[in-house]
């Protein structure tokens, strides 16, 4: 059984619940015999050092790999003056061979060509792309050709990579491909357009032509519109196309007067967008006529929205489709719906969605329509729909009217961290702390967090709550803390990342979960595993398993500072929480979700 | 001959409201008196009532062939008087018919035996009291909080005065030998021991009305069947269960009234077999072997020990803290004022611990089953903000007694 998992970040990378969840599924599944092609949107000047092979992928589609140490792999690259069309090669290989190899210097020396199976993804050859359409200068470019260097991965990584791997037991292969894109999880249209801008690349600079009007922010009510602009080049069969002015295109996803075939989505969607791979230098070079020549250049390269990297993200996947084989291809939450689309429209293989959370998770009843359309199409379109809990099982039926007979629970685990990885921290205050830990937004329920907060500091005035977190509802919380009287109560921490997060767990006395909707929460299982005791919403996918905790509504902050004060007061419960929460986590390995995913695989596959 | 031996449980506990840490020195009223009266109004209209209905017209019938055993708790009497009193009364037309024996127990179904026996001894000296002046005679056969048996709490009960002890046939208790003897404890003279036999009582009180159970449906004759094949010299077959089987665990729905009625004809069919309550039983027959109880046993769950009120940190911390409090809430009784001393026993009933059990695999569905809490978390914080609230007022109250004659020279 093989895979074509759209997932969502990978180590040491990972910065939230889904691509937590899409990695620790992966290493599921390698346990379970299931091979996992895993296309992760990485994103050229992205943060990302440690992955090298990624550092200067700045092309649409390359296949990263892993190497051995030190050793430079060869990779196609062609060049015109200042603009470089490249297809990256690398050198795949099972990822247990590999850590055998590393493992054993020995093996070193003779590997230079043993397994080393080199391939490209190329556009050149895809039909659906039209070379003729490439510009002269274009063509010429794809002519020449030369070749470079570079170094694949770094130590640190490989390490960190080796070890999750290796506790892990993958025994199959595993690959990764990196499509460039900006997208992560649960990516806002505000910061997608901050993203844009921290590489260089905000959508003014790339359009060029500040004729072209912005792109119309709110979408038709009855109409799911996905915005693109238009490469400079566009076909002249493209009836859309004409009536698009200044480059300027909107197209409809999902009419729901007249819905078109995911087939006509799919093909409109790969229609109407700027599809090439041709990238300039990434050198500045200041000056109007050269910024002119990269907006040409850069047709392939980043939407110049949110929903234009979406659809661009799709055809990068789509391209793979076409290349690749697998089995099933599993698509995670709305973002890769559109791509999920249109690799089953290519390889007429089975779809599988994974909701890890929906537009009413996300927002209450103030949904995006666009997101929301997004993932009405994804779940019609689906073979088969997977989501992480009875609860968010419950909002696919109510609110995008799902099928029970495509629904399947599984509900997520713990990534296996190794004993000797455990945070250890020194309390260096005696006070006791409370944490919030998440995004600062309505899904997470900080407000609530605040009155429960205000409620136990009226009977034990010494207790700390941290929020540790961002989000729009941040500067809210700082007044109302402050208007509360909990200024000297209440900390802010900002943003939080890797063992930093681990390090505030440690820290916490107590952590709550206090989210409004939480489809799952993985939150909750990271605390228990730092023997961290947790109070978590019952509105949460990850209170239908865990047993070691205290549950409250969100909405009782009486009952939430009720069993706050209680965890502080009876040390019989912290001791009873921890012990058997421990326990509990420890015993919530991936492998076990990962069997039932395999399951829907050959459910799916099976009836092809 | 062998005897068959029905003894029903009956208990319903005070169960606390849901009382916050907002309400310790602020609420002094512990208990859900609206929900203990529902259920228990409940509890009697659809089982208590009914049922003994049922089991009279069987004794008039079988002219006093059919005979049964009940063990009352302390706190099901209080709430029955306070609240359905008609069901109290048709225990006592049972007292009545001669055919009925109640038992002793702890006054509050507790687990004092386990923690205090000074505690223990008084809880059973006060329901003793209450029983003979309920039905009319002091009982002679002792059954312990959800039968749970040591050698020391046999010893206990032989030195109160009781002839018999009702315990588990457990399989780590009895080893090769057949819950169907008397026996005696090894450490005791002359108290009998008789055990339940778990198979056939769970027959009832557990599959009954199970439908996945390859003997469903369980007639009246296929169970009658089962208790003759016990063999000519099995002294008696103990059939020992709670009592809100009938009508509340399983519903009148599912037949088991239907289904009890037929039982004493069927059994009586082979005249082999006869009814006793469990002192007729033990004057009978002698002890035919003494056991050795190395460690506490009970009729709860799997392991049949006391694991499900004492086996996680929560529930030993709970009752650490009871028991802590013990003398002086005692000190505080002896001074007069024994409205704390109430509440405290109140709060000893094992229900109290049950509803903190963890042990969620084996045996977690009958915990759940029987809890008011969503989570044996919540049970712990409830029962602890409580206690916090009757220490301080059990501290308050004892420095105003040492204040009071200092301030009256």
């Amino acid at each position: 059984m093989k895979v074509l998992m759209l997932g969502w970040e990978f180590p040491p990378h990972i910065s939230g619940g889904l691509g937590t969840a899409c990695y620790g599924l992966t290493q599921g599944l390698a346990a379970h015999g299931v091979e996992v092609l895993f296309v992760v949107p990485r994103a050229h000047g992205d943060e990302d050092t440690r992955f090298a092979s990624v550092v200067g992928a700045n092309q649409v589609v390359i296949e990263e790999t892993v190497q051995e140490p030190s050793r430079r792999v060869p990779f196609e690259r062609v060049e015109e003056g200042e603009t470089i069309v490249e297809e990256r090669v690398r050198v795949v290989r099972p990822v247990e061979e590999r850590l055998e190899r590393v493992a054993t210097p020995s093996a070193r020396a003779d590997d230079s060509d043993a397994g080393a199976r080199e391939f490209g993804v190329g556009l050149d050859d895809d039909p659906t792309l039209d070379v003729k359409e490439l510009t002269p200068r274009e063509r010429a470019v794809g002519a020449a050709s030369a070749s470079a260097t570079v170094d694949v991965r770094d130590e640190a990584a490989r390490q960190e990579a080796l070890a999750s791997a290796r506790s892990d037991r993958v025994r199959r292969s595993f690959e990764l491909l990196a499509v460039d894109s900006l997208l992560r999880p649960y990516l806002s249209e505000r910061e997608y357009v901050e993203r844009l801008s921290t590489v260089g690349l905000d959508a003014r600079s790339r359009s060029g032509a500040s004729s072209n009007p912005p792109p119309p922010t709110v979408p038709d009510s009855a109409r799911m519109f996905l915005r693109s602009q238009a490469p400079c080049e566009h076909r002249s069969d493209d009836p859309a196309g004409a009536e698009a002015s200044g480059g300027m295109f909107t197209w409809s996803l999902a009419p729901y007067e007249h819905p078109p075939t995911f087939e006509e989505r799919v093909v409109t969607l790969r229609r109407r967008l700027p599809w090439k791979r041709v990238v300039i230098d990434e050198r500045e070079e200041p000056g109007p006529t050269r910024v002119q020549r990269r907006v040409l250049e850069f047709s392939g390269a980043y939407g110049g929205n949110l929903m234009d990297e979406v659809a661009r993200y799709a055809l990068a996947v789509e391209q793979i489709a076409k290349k690749r084989e697998f089995d099933v291809i599993h698509a995670h939450d709305w973002m890769s719906v559109p791509a999920g689309l249109a690799a089953a429209r290519v390889s007429k293989k089975p779809l599988v969605l994974h909701v890890h959370a929906c537009e009413h998770d996300r927002s209450g009843d103030r949904v995006n329509t666009e997101v929301k359309a997004m993932e009405q199409l994804g779940l019609d379109g689906a073979d088969r729909v997977v989501c992480v809990s009875h609860y968010t099982a419950g909002k696919l039926r109510r609110h995008y009217r799902v099928d029970d007979s495509k629904l399947r629970i599984v509900h997520n685990a713990l990534t296996q961290k190794e004993q000797k990885e455990r945070v250890r921290v020194e309390k260096n205050i005696g006070e006791p702390i409370v944490l919030f830990l998440g995004r600062v937004t309505f899904q997470k329920g900080p407000d609530y967090f605040l009155e429960a907060a205000s409620r136990v500091v009226r009977v034990r005035p010494e207790v700390k709550f941290v929020i540790a977190g961002s989000g729009d509802m941040l500067p809210s919380m700082i007044e109302r803390s402050a208007r509360m009287g909990l200024a000297r109560n209440v900390h802010f921490t900002g943003f939080l990342q890797g063992e930093d997060v681990e390090r505030m767990y440690a820290m916490a006395d107590v952590y709550v979960m206090p989210s409004v909707s939480e489809p799952f929460g993985i939150s909750p299982l990271e605390a228990m595993a730092l023997d961290t005791p947790v109070i978590l919403s019952r509105q949460s996918g990850v209170s239908e398993v865990l047993r070691n905790a205290l549950k409250v509504d969100f909405w009782d902050v009486a009952d939430m500072a009720n069993k706050i004060l209680a965890l502080l007061s009876y040390p019989a419960l912290l001791d009873q929480l921890k012990e058997e929460g421990r326990e509990e986590v420890r015993a919530m390995r991936w492998e076990h979700p990962a069997g039932l995913v395999r399951d829907v695989y050959v459910e799916v596959a099976g009836s092809r | 001959m062998t005897d068959v031996v029905f003894y029903f449980q009956v208990h319903q506990p005070y169960r606390l409201r849901r009382y916050t840490f907002f309400d310790i020195a602020v609420e002094d009223r512990y208990f859900d008196d609206a929900e203990n009266r529902r259920i228990l109004q409940r509890v009697a209209e659809r089982c208590y009532v009914p049922m003994n209905r049922l089991i009279l017209d069987l004794v008039t019938k079988l002219e006093g062939r059919f005979r049964v055993a009940y063990s009352i708790s302390g706190t099901a009497l209080d709430q029955m008087e306070a609240w359905a009193p008609e069901a109290l009364k048709s225990f006592q037309d049972l007292a009545e018919s001669g055919c009925a024996e109640f038992l002793g127990e702890t006054s509050h179904h507790s687990l004092s035996s386990l923690t205090d026996l000074s505690e223990f001894e008084g809880q059973v000296a006060t329901h003793a009291d209450r029983i003979e002046r309920l039905f009319g005679r002091r009982p002679t056969t002792f059954r312990n909080t959800e039968l749970v048996i040591d050698p020391r709490i046999a010893a206990s009960v032989e030195n109160l005065g009781f002839t018999a002890l009702l315990g588990e046939g457990a399989d780590h208790l009895l080893g090769w030998r057949n819950a169907h003897h008397v026996y005696g404890v090894e450490t005791c003279s002359t108290i009998k021991l008789l055990l339940r036999d778990y198979v056939r009582a769970d027959d009832i009180a557990f599959r009954y009305s199970n439908k996945t159970w390859d003997q469903w449906p369980l007639t009246a004759e296929k169970f009658a069947r089962w208790i003759h094949q016990a063999a000519p010299e099995d002294a008696f077959v103990g059939l020992f269960m709670d009592y809100e089987t009938f009508g509340e665990h399983q519903w009148e729905e599912t037949g088991i009234f239907d289904f009890f009625a037929g039982v004493p004809a069927a059994i009586l069919a082979d005249e082999r077999f006869r009814f006793r309550t469990p002192s007729e039983v033990a004057a009978e027959h002698p002890a035919v072997a003494r056991l050795a109880i190395p460690r506490p046993v009970s009729w709860a769950d799997a392991e049949r020990d006391v694991s499900a009120w004492l086996g996680n940190p929560m529930q030993r911390a709970a009752n650490e803290a009871l028991y802590a409090i013990h003398p002086q809430v005692v000190a505080l009784a002896e001074g007069g004022d024994t409205r704390l001393l109430d509440h405290w026993r109140r709060l000893s009933t094992s229900d109290h611990l049950y509803y903190m059990c963890t042990k969620h695999f084996s045996d977690g569905e009958v915990h759940k089953y029987f809890s008011p809490y969503a989570s044996p978390h919540d049970a712990f914080i409830a029962f602890m903000n409580v206690l916090d609230d009757l220490a301080r007022r059990v501290k308050q109250e004892r420095t105003s007694d040492r204040a009071h004659p200092e301030t009256q020279p």
